[in-house]
C-alpha cells in the first residue's frame, strides 16, 4: 500500500507515518502520555457515594472536582497519544475497540471511567487475542458499572434472597448483541436470560473487580446449547471464550472492521478474508490487523467520512501541534478549543448515545449542524493553536498530497488570508473524508 | 424574526447546532392545511407500565414492589406517574390521552437499535432494519399535496430517521455559533459543489445562520430547559408555515434505580409538551396533536436492581387540543403470567403504526389506502377508536 493511503485510511492522515513501525515493538505511546486507573477513581467514587448519603455538600463538591480532574487527564492522554504517536494505526485500533466495547459517561461522576477501561482492558490486547480482550473487558469494573452488571444478583443466591434482589440482563444482552455474535445471529431470549444468570457474581468494590460467590446464581446455565455446570468465575470465563470462538463473532467483527476502516459498504471478499484470519488464528488481533493492511481492497479513496475526533486529530497533526502542548493546556482552554467543538460536531467525548457506539455512515456525520461545527473549528481554532499559521498552499500539499482536487487547490490559492486558506483545507470534503 | 433579515442585520454567518445527549434531533416540515402534527421519539424504551400505571390490575403491584413511582388517578383503573403531574390539567381538559399495550411489529430480540430503526421506518419486519432507508414521516410528506420549500428540519447530532427520505430536511438546534468570512464562504461553497454530500449539508448549514439561542450552555446541566428550548422553537415554527415537527428525547433505558432514573426523562417530556402548548397559543393548540412513541416497552416484572429490562408492549402518549383526550385507549391484556408476551412482557394488543396512521388520517384527511400502501407499507388499519376530534 502506498504511504498516503496507509496514512489516511489507517492513521490520522498526512504527514505519513512509517509503515514499518506499524504495530511492532512495545506500546511506547501509552507510556509517554499516561492516563489514570481504576485504583485512582475507585476510592473517589466510594467517597462521593458516602458524601451523597450523608448530604455532605463539601464532600460532593470534592468528589466532582476529583472526578473532573481524572477525566481531564484521561481525555488529554487520549488526544496526546493520537496527535503524537509514531504508530497511529495502533491508536486507530484502540479507538475501534473502544467503540466496539463502548462505555459512555452518563453522569459527571462517570466521565473518568471510559478512558480507564480503554487503558486497562482494551489497549493491552489490541495486538493480542480477542478472547483475552473480551475477558478483560467483561470483568472490568467500568463495564460492569456501565451495563449494570454490578447491580445483578442471582435470584436464588444467598445475597439475592437476603436482599430480595435479582437479575439485570443488560450486560448479558449487549454481550451477545454487540460484543460477540451480533444482532443478526440466532440467539434467543432464553440465551440472554441464562447468560444473565451465569454472569451473576461479577461485581465491583472500591478496589476494583470482585467475584462474589454469594450473589452468583447456583446451578447450571445453558447458553447457545452449552451447559456451564460448575460454580465460580471459571465457567463465566469459559463462556466468554466460547462466545469469542463462535464463527458468528468472527463474522461480526470482520464486518465491523471493514466498515470502520475501509467502506460503509465493504467488499464481501475483504470481510470473508478477515473473518477467515480471525477464525484460523483463534482470534489473533495482530494477524487480523495485518490482513486488513495487506488485503488488496478496491475501495475508492475518500469513501468514509472522518469522525469528529479523527478529523480534529488529523488537523492537530497536520498543524504540527505537539502532544505536550495539549497536555499543558488550561482545563478551560482545552474544553473551549477541543472538547466543546467535538460536542458541536456531534461526538461529545466518550459520550456515545448508547452501548452500540458511534454510527459509521458518512451521512450520519456530514449533517448541516455537524458540518457547520467543522467549518467553524477549521476557520477559528487553528490560529489559536499555531502561530504563525503555515502557508496554506504548503499546508494543503502536506496534509492532502495528491488527494486535493483542482477546485480546492484553486480556492486555497485564492484565499485572502492564511486563516481562511488553512480553514478551507480543513473544511474541504477531501480533508473530511478518508 | 425572519432569519434572512436577521442574517443581513448581523452581517455574519452563524449556525446553530448542539449535540445534547438527550435531545438528539429535531425536525420540522411545512405542509398544507391548518392542523399540526408533532412526533416525539422517546429513545431507550419508555416503561409504559410505570408511566401509565394499571393499578386496577391485581397483577400490577406484586410485579413492581420496588419500582413504582407515586401515581395520580386517571380513570379509576390507570394512574399517571407523578413525574407527569404537570400534565393533569391537560387530562382534565380532555387534551391528553394514552394508548396502552401497543408496540411496533418488532419482537423478541429486544435491541434498542433495531427497535428504533423499525419504529422510525414504520415498516414491518419483512425488511432488515438496515435496508429501510426512509422514515414514515418523510413518506407522509411525499404523499401530502402541496408541501412547500420550508420542508423539514433536523437538529443535534444526526438525522431523525423518521423524517429521512426523498423530501429534503433542514435543521436546527439550540446553541453554537459559526463564524466564517464572506470570501471564505464563497470559496468553500465552490469547493463543496463537487461533493454532493457536502454540498447538500452546507446549503442548510450556511442557511441556518443566526437562528435560535446561541447561548452556549453546558449540556447536561438542566434537562428541562433544553427540552423547553426545543419546544419553543417548534412552537415558533408551528405558528408559521410548518405543520409537521419531530424531535427525540432520550434517557428512558431505566435498567437500574428506576424510581430515580425515570424522573429526568419524564420531566423533559412534560416540559416539552407544556412549553409547546404555551408557545403555540390556544388557537393553534386546538389544531395540534403530539404523538410520543418509543421503540418498545419494558418487562412487566421489575428486575433485580430496582429497574426493568427490555420488553415488548409499551405505551404511547397523545396530547393536544385536536385530540380526543381524557381516555386510556387500547385493549388491556392483563398482567397474569399467562397473559404476558413470552411470560415476561406486556402483551401488545395493537400496532402503534395503526394509531399514528389514524392520527394522520384525522389531521390531514389522507386516504386509508395511501396510508396502508405508502406511509406504513403492509399495515392493515383496524377500526380503532378515533384519536383526533
Amino acid at each position: 500500500m502506498d504511504p498516503q493511503t496507509y496514512a489516511i485510511r489507517f492513521g490520522y492522515g498526512l504527514p505519513a507515518p512509517d509503515p514499518a513501525v506499524a504495530l511492532t515493538g512495545p506500546d511506547l505511546t501509552a507510556e509517554a502520555w499516561p492516563g489514570t486507573s481504576f485504583a485512582q477513581i475507585g476510592p473517589v467514587l466510594a467517597a462521593f457515594r458516602a458524601a451523597k448519603t450523608d448530604k455532605d455538600e463539601a464532600g460532593i463538591k470534592a468528589g466532582h472536582r476529583a472526578s473532573d480532574m481524572l477525566a481531564l487527564r484521561g481525555a488529554k492522554a487520549i488526544f496526546a497519544r493520537a496527535a503524537g504517536s509514531e504508530d497511529p494505526f495502533r491508536e486507530r485500533l484502540v479507538a475501534f475497540w473502544a467503540d466496539h466495547f463502548t462505555v459512555a459517561a452518563k453522569t459527571r461522576m462517570d466521565r473518568a471511567l471510559p478512558s480507564i477501561l480503554i487503558d486497562e482492558a482494551i489497549r493491552p490486547h489490541v495486538t493480542g487475542r480477542f478472547a483475552d480482550m473480551l475477558r478483560a473487558v467483561i470483568t472490568h469494573p467500568v463495564m460492569l458499572i456501565y451495563l449494570n452488571q454490578e447491580a445483578s444478583y442471582g435470584p436464588s443466591s444467598r445475597k439475592g434472597m437476603r436482599l430480595k434482589k435479582g437479575l439485570n440482563e443488560n450486560l448479558a444482552r449487549e454481550l451477545l448483541e454487540l460484543h460477540t455474535l451480533g444482532v443478526g445471529a440466532s440467539y434467543s431470549q432464553t440465551d440472554v436470560r441464562e447468560l444473565a444468570e451465569l454472569l451473576t457474581g461479577l461485581s465491583v468494590t472500591s478496589e476494583g473487580f470482585d467475584f462474589d460467590p454469594r450473589r452468583a446464581e447456583p446451578g447450571p446455565e445453558t447458553v447457545l446449547g452449552v451447559t456451564y455446570g460448575s460454580e465460580g468465575l471459571e465457567p463465566i470465563l469459559q463462556a466468554l471464550d466460547d462466545l469469542a470462538a463462535r464463527p458468528e463473532t468472527a463474522a461480526h467483527i470482520a464486518g465491523k472492521l471493514a466498515v470502520h476502516f475501509v467502506s460503509d459498504t465493504p467488499d464481501a471478499g475483504l470481510v470473508a478474508a478477515l473473518s477467515g484470519v480471525f477464525q484460523n488464528t483463534g482470534g489473533d488481533l495482530l494477524s487480523v490487523a495485518k490482513a486488513l493492511l495487506a488485503h488488496p481492497v478496491a475501495a475508492p479513496a475518500g469513501a468514509k467520512a472522518r469522525q469528529p475526533f479523527d478529523f480534529m486529530v488529523a488537523a492537530l497533526r497536520g498543524l504540527g501541534i505537539k502532544p505536550g502542548h495539549l497536555v499543558a493546556m488550561q482545563p478551560k482552554v482545552f474544553n473551549r478549543l477541543i472538547l466543546a467543538p467535538l460536542t458541536a460536531m456531534g461526538q461529545p467525548f466518550q459520550q456515545a448515545p448508547g452501548p452500540d457506539g458511534w454510527p459509521e455512515a458518512a451521512a450520519d456525520w456530514i449533517t448541516p449542524q455537524g458540518l457547520a461545527a467543522r467549518i467553524d473549528w477549521a476557520m477559528q481554532v487553528p490560529q489559536r493553536l499555531q502561530r504563525p499559521l503555515p502557508d496554506p498552499r504548503a499546508f494543503l500539499a502536506a496534509t492532502l498530497g495528491s488527494r486535493a482536487g483542482e477546485k480546492l487547490v484553486w480556492a486555497v490559492s485564492a484565499a485572502e488570508s492564511a486563516q481562511d486558506g488553512v480553514g478551507l483545507v480543513l473544511a474541504s470534503p477531501e480533508f473530511n473524508r478518508r | 424574526m425572519d432569519r434572512r433579515i436577521f442574517l443581513k442585520a448581523m452581517g455574519v454567518l452563524g449556525c446553530s447546532a448542539a449535540a445534547h445527549p438527550w435531545l438528539t434531533t429535531l425536525a420540522l416540515a411545512a405542509a398544507p392545511g391548518e392542523n399540526r402534527l408533532v412526533v416525539i421519539i422517546l429513545r431507550g424504551a419508555m416503561d409504559g407500565l410505570d408511566v401509565v400505571q394499571p393499578r386496577g390490575d391485581s397483577g400490577f403491584l406484586p410485579a413492581r414492589p420496588g419500582v413504582l413511582s407515586p401515581g395520580l388517578d386517571l380513570d379509576g383503573f390507570f394512574s399517571l406517574n407523578e413525574g407527569l403531574a404537570g400534565l393533569m390539567p391537560l387530562w382534565r381538559a380532555n387534551e391528553l390521552a394514552f394508548v396502552h399495550a401497543t408496540s411496533t411489529p418488532y419482537r423478541d430480540k429486544r435491541s434498542h437499535f433495531d427497535g428504533q430503526d423499525l419504529l422510525e421506518a414504520g415498516t414491518g419486519t419483512d425488511l432488515l432494519p438496515a435496508a429501510q432507508r426512509d422514515g414514515w414521516l418523510n413518506r407522509l410528506l411525499q404523499v401530502m399535496p402541496g408541501t412547500g420549500s420550508e420542508t423539514a428540519w433536523d437538529v443535534g447530532r444526526g438525522a431523525m430517521p423518521v423524517l429521512a427520505g426523498a423530501v429534503p430536511v433542514q435543521s436546527w438546534s439550540p446553541d453554537q455559533d459559526m463564524a466564517i468570512s464572506a470570501p471564505a464562504r464563497t470559496l468553500l461553497q465552490q469547493v463543496y459543489e463537487g461533493d454532493p454530500l457536502f454540498h447538500a449539508a452546507s446549503a442548510t448549514a450556511f442557511d441556518l445562520a443566526g437562528m435560535g439561542g446561541g447561548e452556549g450552555q453546558d449540556a447536561g446541566q438542566d434537562a428541562g430547559r433544553d427540552a423547553g428550548l426545543i419546544a419553543d422553537f417548534v412552537a415558533e415554527r408551528l405558528r408559521g408555515s410548518a405543520r409537521i415537527a419531530a424531535f427525540s428525547l432520550t434517557g428512558w433505558d431505566t435498567h437500574k434505580g428506576q424510581m430515580n432514573t425515570i424522573r429526568k426523562p419524564l420531566h423533559q417530556l412534560q416540559t416539552a409538551i407544556l412549553q409547546l402548548q404555551a408557545g403555540v397559543g390556544p388557537e393553534i393548540w386546538g389544531k395540534t396533536a403530539v404523538l410520543a412513541m418509543t421503540e418498545f416497552g419494558r418487562t412487566a416484572y421489575q428486575n433485580g436492581s430496582g429497574g426493568t429490562d427490555h420488553g415488548t408492549g409499551g405505551a404511547m402518549l397523545v396530547a393536544g387540543g385536536a385530540v380526543r383526550g381524557g381516555q386510556v385507549l387500547g385493549r388491556w391484556p392483563g398482567l397474569a403470567e399467562a397473559e404476558l408476551y413470552d411470560r415476561r412482557d406486556l402483551m401488545p394488543t395493537s400496532d402503534v403504526r395503526d394509531w399514528a396512521a389514524q392520527a394522520m388520517q384525522g389531521l390531514f384527511g389522507l386516504d386509508q389506502g395511501l396510508l396502508e400502501s405508502t406511509v406504513f407499507p403492509g399495515l392493515k388499519m383496524e377500526a380503532a377508536p378515533r384519536l383526533i376530534l
